[in-house]
């Protein structure tokens, strides 16, 4: 078991011929993901690398190639169409990597996607991994090892440096989800944590954080209540200027909301373990597990 | 991005949103034609510079206030004459102050009311959000302190759009007469349709008036524009003007990094925007005091990291630069070489400390190291925060009480 991917997962690369689509599909291939299908209109016909065909359409990449899972590489512009596209097929799981979609075209997507079966992990993220079986997104799969921590983060790099301290100090992860750093995304921070708790192979959570909005306080809210297995989290942006934004579309804060330090009040009232720097999101995690037991 | 009043005035009235007559001038005899072709008995000369605070600032000729009155057009030219060229300080601007180049000059409006009135994307439901208060013309973060029960939100859906029912059920919210309804409600819907068809974030009228005459209109307005989108509103990006903004950040938006200037004195050159923020938090928990934040993202060129460096070698606060990088896109190696390219054209005069992991990280560190710069190097992000504070610590006492 691990959350939403693992090695019969079967993918589909929206944007695969263009060049972060191509770099990025061979990459999650080598990592051993199931790449079935390509879509890339008005190229349809060809063959990825001679190994996977590629599509028109997603209606096609479904229907022909069975995919149950997308990752879109396309440029900003046509992104929001792209994951429509997807979630029209029926895929069930739609991970969006690209970065920088206006979001009042995330907000169409939003409200169109209500009621459909599909999920959207991103836009503006990392992927997602389950190590040792599947890799869909850009992060570098060597820092990652099998086991049983979940991670759930708005970040790309943090992420990388939460699970680098994890590996290296010999604990794997279940899964690892990027949720995006976008103000209007797909999965939540708590849509993500109820995941995991219900899933028997992870026994702890890291939680990663920023300023802006308010996604890591309704975790907070609900892990308080229904979660009993251990979890450490950071919030980024303690010393972030309020009404700039920090890099990420949705990391600002904005008429006094959005606060780390409101954030990391809410995590440490639902009684969660919060670092106190990102150099310690490893030590602060493996600490609350040696309490819990 | 933000834009200047006049700015924000042609962009309502491009929607056709009610404003008071008036235009911007760059010079004096400009500002006199502006106010006859207006006609009005009361007429405001207002300073254009980003800053708040504008109608209590100083000038640096000793003229006082940024917004003035007046009753004529020789008057109206002669205020712009002392504003024209000029520098004006206020509370928000520093003591350097901002050169005025433009003023607005409009219609003085006669206000029976104020209320407030925005527009906004809300994050929690997905879907804009029409905040609006009976109590204008103060900030809204009070009101919502002292009595959040004169705050009126209606949730818009964010296919549909606003109804007009909803614009006739919020006029009556914020108090306006029967008569008044629909100059109110039409002023609402243009102020919506400005919101979606210029993609803000947030459009924020305060106050939006009633005048004694009995019009309803937006008597200033603030803009946030989503940067992701003005890709397509070329118009709005030209709006920009950058001699308002710092000069460290307008540098590095040519090279397409995204850096932010603060005012401590350690550098950082990170990628990514989470972990950016981070390596500034871990410094600052370390006792020292960042002096920007600096993404240069997952495909930064080595062209791109030297532009990098260059900038925050320029930076004069700047005792120490600390480089944290994660390479997962991002490769290390490629960071080393924009490093020691830079080390190559500007004379590096303070410590310099560097983290790498990740993707190439070897041959990262065998570049650095085989370069000849002075590097002081970090096993982890702990290890490098430490050592930034401490050399920018020792690099201060070198240079002795300033």
């Amino acid at each position: 078991m691990s959350v939403l991917v693992d090695k019969e997962t079967r993918v589909c690369v929206q944007g695969i011929t263009g060049s972060a689509g191509a770099f990025h599909a061979r990459q999650c291939m080598e990592y051993g993901t199931k790449v079935v299908a390509g879509v890339t209109p008005g190229k349809g016909g060809q063959m990825f690398d001679e190994k996977v065909p590629v599509f028109d359409t997603m209606w096609e990449a479904r229907k022909e190639a069975g995919c149950n899972a997308s990752v879109i590489f396309v440029p900003a512009p046509a992104a929001a169409d792209s994951i429509l596209e997807a979630v029209d097929a029926g895929v069930e799981l739609v991970i969006c990597i690209t970065e920088g979609i206006p979001v009042m075209d995330m907000m169409r997507v939003k409200a169109q996607m209500g009621g459909k079966k599909s999920r959207l992990i991103g836009p503006n993220c990392p992927g997602i991994i389950t190590p040792g079986e599947c890799k869909i997104g850009i992060m570098p799969g060597y820092i990652h090892k099998p086991g049983a921590v979940g991670v759930i983060s708005r970040s790309g790099t943090l992420t990388y440096e939460a699970v680098w301290q994890l590996t290296s100090r010999g604990y794997g992860q279940s899964t690892c989800i990027g949720i995006g750093g976008d103000p209007i995304n797909g999965m939540s921070h708590l849509d993500a944590v109820k995941l995991f708790n219900d899933d028997p192979k992870t026994a702890a959570l890291i939680l990663i954080g920023e300023i802006g909005g308010s996604a890591e306080e309704e975790a907070a809210a609900w892990i308080k209540d229904n979660c009993r297995k251990p979890v450490a989290a950071f919030i980024a942006g303690t010393t972030a200027p309020p009404g700039r934004r920090m890099g990420h579309a949705g990391a600002i804060v904005s008429g006094g909301k959005g606060t780390a330090a409101g954030k990391i009040a809410a995590l440490k009232a639902a009684g969660i373990a919060v670092a106190d720097t990102p150099a310690r999101m490893a030590d602060t995690l493996i600490a609350r597990m040696k309490e819990r037991n | 991005m933000n834009i200047h009043e006049y700015q924000a005035k042609e962009l309502l009235e491009k929607f056709g949103a009610a404003t008071t007559r008036g235009k911007v001038a760059s010079t004096s005899e400009e500002a006199e034609k502006i106010a006859r072709e207006i006609g009005a008995d009361e007429l405001v000369v207002k300073a254009q510079v980003h800053a708040g605070g504008r109608g209590k600032g100083t000038f640096t000729n000793g003229f006082k206030g940024g917004v003035h009155v007046v009753k004529t057009p020789l008057e109206a030219r002669e205020i712009a004459s002392k504003m024209l060229g000029q520098t004006l300080v206020t509370h928000q601007t520093g003591p350097a102050g901002r050169v005025v180049n433009k003023v607005l000059v409009a219609a003085s409006a006669d206000i029976a009311r104020e209320v407030y009135f925005a527009v906004l994307l809300d994050r929690a439901t997905a879907a804009p959000l029409v905040v609006a208060s009976t109590e204008g013309g103060v900030e809204i973060e009070a009101v919502a302190e002292k009595s959040p029960e004169k705050i009126t939100r209606e949730p818009i859906h964010p296919l549909a759009g606003m109804q007009p029912f909803q614009t006739r059920k919020l006029a009556k919210q914020l108090g306006f007469s029967s008569a008044q309804l629909k100059p109110a409600a039409r002023l609402f819907s243009a102020l919506y349709r400005t919101f979606i068809d210029s993609d803000c974030s947030m459009v924020e009228v305060n106050p939006l008036v009633l005048t004694k005459q009995g019009e309803v209109l937006a008597l200033d307005a603030k803009f946030n524009f989503d940067d992701n989108a003005l890709y397509r509103h070329p118009e709005i990006a030209a709006m920009r003007d950058t001699a308002e903004e710092d000069a460290r950040e307008v540098e590095a938006s040519k090279h397409e990094l995204n850096y932010i200037g603060l005012d401590g004195n350690i550098a950082c050159l990170v990628n990514g925007a989470g972990l950016a923020m981070a390596t500034m938090d871990i410094i600052k928990f370390y006792g020292g005091s960042p002096a920007n934040f600096l993404d240069v993202g997952g495909s930064a060129t080595e062209e791109q990291v030297t532009e990098a460096f260059k900038i925050l070698i320029a930076d004069r606060r700047v005792e120490a630069i600390l480089v944290n990088i994660f390479g997962g896109i991002a490769k290390c190696d490629v960071i080393a070489q924009g490093i020691i390219d830079a080390g190559k054209t500007v004379h590096l005069t303070v410590p310099l400390v560097v983290r790498l992991e990740g993707t190439n990280v070897e041959a990262g560190k065998k570049l650095l190291a085989e370069s000849g710069l002075a590097v002081i190097t970090a096993d982890d992000l702990a290890d490098a925060a430490e050592k930034a504070v401490q050399a920018a610590k020792e690099k201060m006492n070198e240079k002795g009480p300033s």
